[in-house]
């Protein structure tokens, strides 16, 4: 084609946009975990008892288990106690209590992401919560929200205020022992999101989150817990960098969703995790755990997930389908580049009548990347009528990379429907030539086909991130085929 | 306007152009024929700069440009087309956007702004109007699930937008019942003017009854056995092209 070599890695090389370091002074843990790092982690934001108990009870559970391995990933073996599981950025003795008192420097951060804290944010009418390395550091829009009677804040804001929520709802779908990487979430989170949506409440604007780690040796694990009473609807976007580093960094997240009768969520991701050089050097292990739980009748909870980051990729967002007629939906982009690996998919579980879930996966490979698609629906046998349709369409570029599809099924009714389609497709040298006789470059051509190819997911997204979703994707594959 | 110097051409290590020879100046229409297998396809990729096709020897020159030094998006923007024996499919892309992207393409290549939305959307209508084409074809996914005469119309539709200087068409009558035979045929009889030039590759002499040739050649083995005017493709449909070959022995 058109580009020479040189030009495809100065292209790749420009890639990573948002691996600048803050200089910032840290408050941190030294590495290391033991219960008393949980108790400090604990103490340091004040947590009531009940709080520590619940972690202590995590972490001795997580000392049982053993890390899984039947993810269609490699990587060396963590070493948990070289890890810091606390970084907060240190703050004058008393916490800001506006954004005016956030430290500039942490400001000017976000700024260079793209999310300013300040005007844009009002412009766009987004409500921003910034969680830097293990802190929420500004809830924007507060005010309006609350009028609304919305409640949108850093978890241990929640904590602090709405203790019998945190109490009532936390562990109430992602329970603490559930897998490795959320018990140990549940023994050492720091902060994260907390969103409840009081019955009949539509939320009034779409709320954000943006994850940043910052520190060297630094985990990041949040929690965010979303619920949505009887018959609210709130929509919620994440998104995600982190500095470039030689080391790999560990992210272990956990998001729980409740979704109680006639209610909605709408939870989008767009995870751009620094992904490692073009070696596989470094890069953030993003090994996250994602559910929502259609609680009530009616209810529906919907994923969106644009992955481009993170050297490693393990996550299924989930749902739960209890209530009767509940909907659960899962759509994705993953790309996986260079030396990157992906396993991502989704479980839809159906126990209430007539739920139904719509699967639709889109894994883009390239370079040497590993790109595989993990899905599991199952229907129980109360879930009568319930339906499931599932489409896993792979698109490889360039001759090392690899896809893989494993979907599995369990029905356990009779009435059930469940269809799966899936198709592997190399981007054709047919369309980009075709492309390039009408004129067209090679990399707007690349850009024109993965974005027809990724368009169904594009379109659930909301609009300011459809656009951010689609430059990032065209930075991500920028020189895959040259 | 376009010269084919003892072109010789490779696929996949087999030699499948051996020389060919042919010169189209402005104005002009010429057709290729010959029997399957001879090397038409291969020469209209070569020209339209397939990678995959690895050329061996001679040289091309268009316009006063050495073609075969240019990669293709850069011979596209120089006023070179190929409409495709079997159009890719795209899906997801609007035929629109990609006729657009193409065109704007072309523009800024020659400095010009890019075209006005406005504007190009008259322009398309009136074009698919004269291909018979119905609108929903404007926001279907490009060539998706359209049938074979749909995408050669298509690719006329584009040709007419973005006005080549040269056209190649490769067996663009092939799989077209006879109505739409006669539109693409109009089609293409609308570029035909003193400054542009077409070449037809084709196996049949039914498409030449509609688009007239000044001069016909027949590919064999790789080479031009014979040249003539449009009287020889009456010859080929009539009599095969064995005696073009044997005459040639002889």
């Amino acid at each position: 084609m058109s580009s020479k070599p040189q030009d495809v890695e100065a292209l790749l090389a420009q890639k990573y946009r948002h691996g600048f370091v803050t200089d910032i002074e840290s408050d941190s843990l030294p590495p290391g975990l033991d219960e008393d790092v949980v108790a400090a982690i604990s103490k340091k934001k004040h947590e009531p008892q009940f709080l520590l108990d619940w972690r202590l009870k995590a972490f001795r559970h997580w000392l049982t288990m053993q890390e899984p391995t039947w993810a269609h990933v490699h990587y060396k073996p963590i070493d948990y106690q070289d890890i810091s599981y606390y970084s907060a950025p240190r703050a004058p003795a008393n916490a800001p209590k506006s954004l005016d008192e956030v430290d500039p420097k942490l400001l000017a951060t976000y700024a260079k992401l793209g999310i300013p804290l300040h005007e844009r944010a009002r412009l766009a009418g987004v409500a921003v919560d910034a969680v830097f390395d293990s802190v929420s550091v500004a809830t924007t829009f507060k005010e309006k929200l609350g009028k609304a009677g919305v409640i949108f804040c850093s978890f241990s804001d929640a904590v602090r205020d709405h203790p019998g929520l945190i109490e009532r709802y936390l562990g109430s779908v992602v329970p603490p022992g559930d897998n490795f990487f959320a018990a140990l979430n549940s023994a050492v989170f720091s902060d994260g999101s907390f969103v409840y949506v009081p019955p009949g409440v539509r939320c009034p604007m779409e709320l954000s989150t943006y994850f940043r780690i910052n520190a060297a040796k630094t985990g990041q694990f949040e929690r965010t817990l979303i619920i949505a009473a009887e018959a609210a609807s709130v929509s919620y976007l994440e998104g995600c960098t982190a500095p470039m580093r030689d080391e790999n960094q560990l992210h272990a997240a956990v998001v729980e969703l409740v979704a109680l009768d006639n209610a909605q969520i709408k939870y989008s991701t767009v995870q751009n995790w620094y992904p490692g050089d073009e070696n596989g050097l470094g890069g953030i292990y993003n090994f996250v755990t994602k559910r929502g739980e259609c609680r009530g009748h009616n209810s529906k909870i919907s994923w969106t997930q644009v992955e481009t980051g993170s050297a490693i990729t393990w996550k299924y967002p989930s749902c739960i389908l209890k209530g009767d007629n509940s909907i659960g939906e899962f759509y994705s982009v993953a790309v996986a580049n260079n030396y990157q690996q992906a396993d991502t998919g989704t479980k839809m579980v159906h126990i209430g009548r007539n739920t139904k879930s719509t699967i639709v996966s889109k894994g883009i490979s390239a370079g040497h990347a590993e790109n595989t698609y993990r899905g599991l629906v199952k229907i129980l046998p109360s879930a009568a009528g319930a339906r499931n349709f599932t489409q896993c369409d792979s698109l490889l570029m360039g001759p090392k990379c690899a896809a893989h599809t494993f979907p599995y099924m369990e029905v356990k009714n009779p009435t059930a429907t469940v269809e799966h389609e899936a198709s592997t497709s190399k981007i054709g040298e047919d369309q980009l030539f075709y492309c390039l006789q009408r004129g067209i470059s090679a990399e707007d051509a690349v850009n024109m086909i993965v974005s027809g190819f990724c368009k169904v997911v594009f379109k659930e997204l909301p609009m300011e991130f459809a656009v951010e979703a689609q430059n990032l994707l065209s930075v991500s594959l920028e020189g895959a085929v040259g | 306007m376009l010269k084919i110097t003892d072109l010789k051409a490779r696929v996949a290590g087999k030699d499948i152009l051996k020389g060919v020879n042919l010169e189209v100046r402005a104005g002009e229409v010429h057709a290729v024929m010959g029997p399957n297998g001879s090397g038409k396809s291969t020469l209209a990729q070569v020209l339209a700069g397939r990678e995959d096709y690895e050329v061996t020897g001679g040289s091309v020159t268009f316009e006063g440009l050495d073609l075969l030094s240019l990669p293709a998006e850069e011979r596209a923007r120089a006023g070179l087309f190929l409409g495709f024996q079997y159009p890719v499919e795209i899906p997801g892309v609007n035929n629109v956007y990609l006729l657009k992207a193409a065109l704007n393409a072309k523009r800024k290549a020659a400095g010009e702004p890019e075209v006005d939305a406005y504007e190009f959307l008259t322009l398309i209508r009136h074009k698919m109007k004269f291909m018979q084409m119905s609108e929903s074809f404007l926001t279907r996914g490009v060539n998706e699930g359209f049938s074979g005469g749909e995408k050669k119309r298509n690719e006329v539709l584009q040709m007419l937008v973005l006005e080549p200087k040269l056209a190649i068409l490769d067996e663009t009558d092939s799989g077209l019942d006879i109505d739409a035979l006669k539109v693409v045929s109009a089609g293409v009889n609308t570029l035909r003017d003193a400054k542009r030039a077409i070449v037809l590759v084709t196996h049949y002499q039914r498409l030449l009854d509609y688009i007239v040739p000044d001069q016909v050649h027949v590919l064999s083995g790789g080479l031009i056995m014979k040249s003539g005017d449009s009287s020889l493709a009456h010859e080929l449909e009539r009599r095969g092209y064995d005696w073009v070959l044997e005459s040639q022995v002889a």
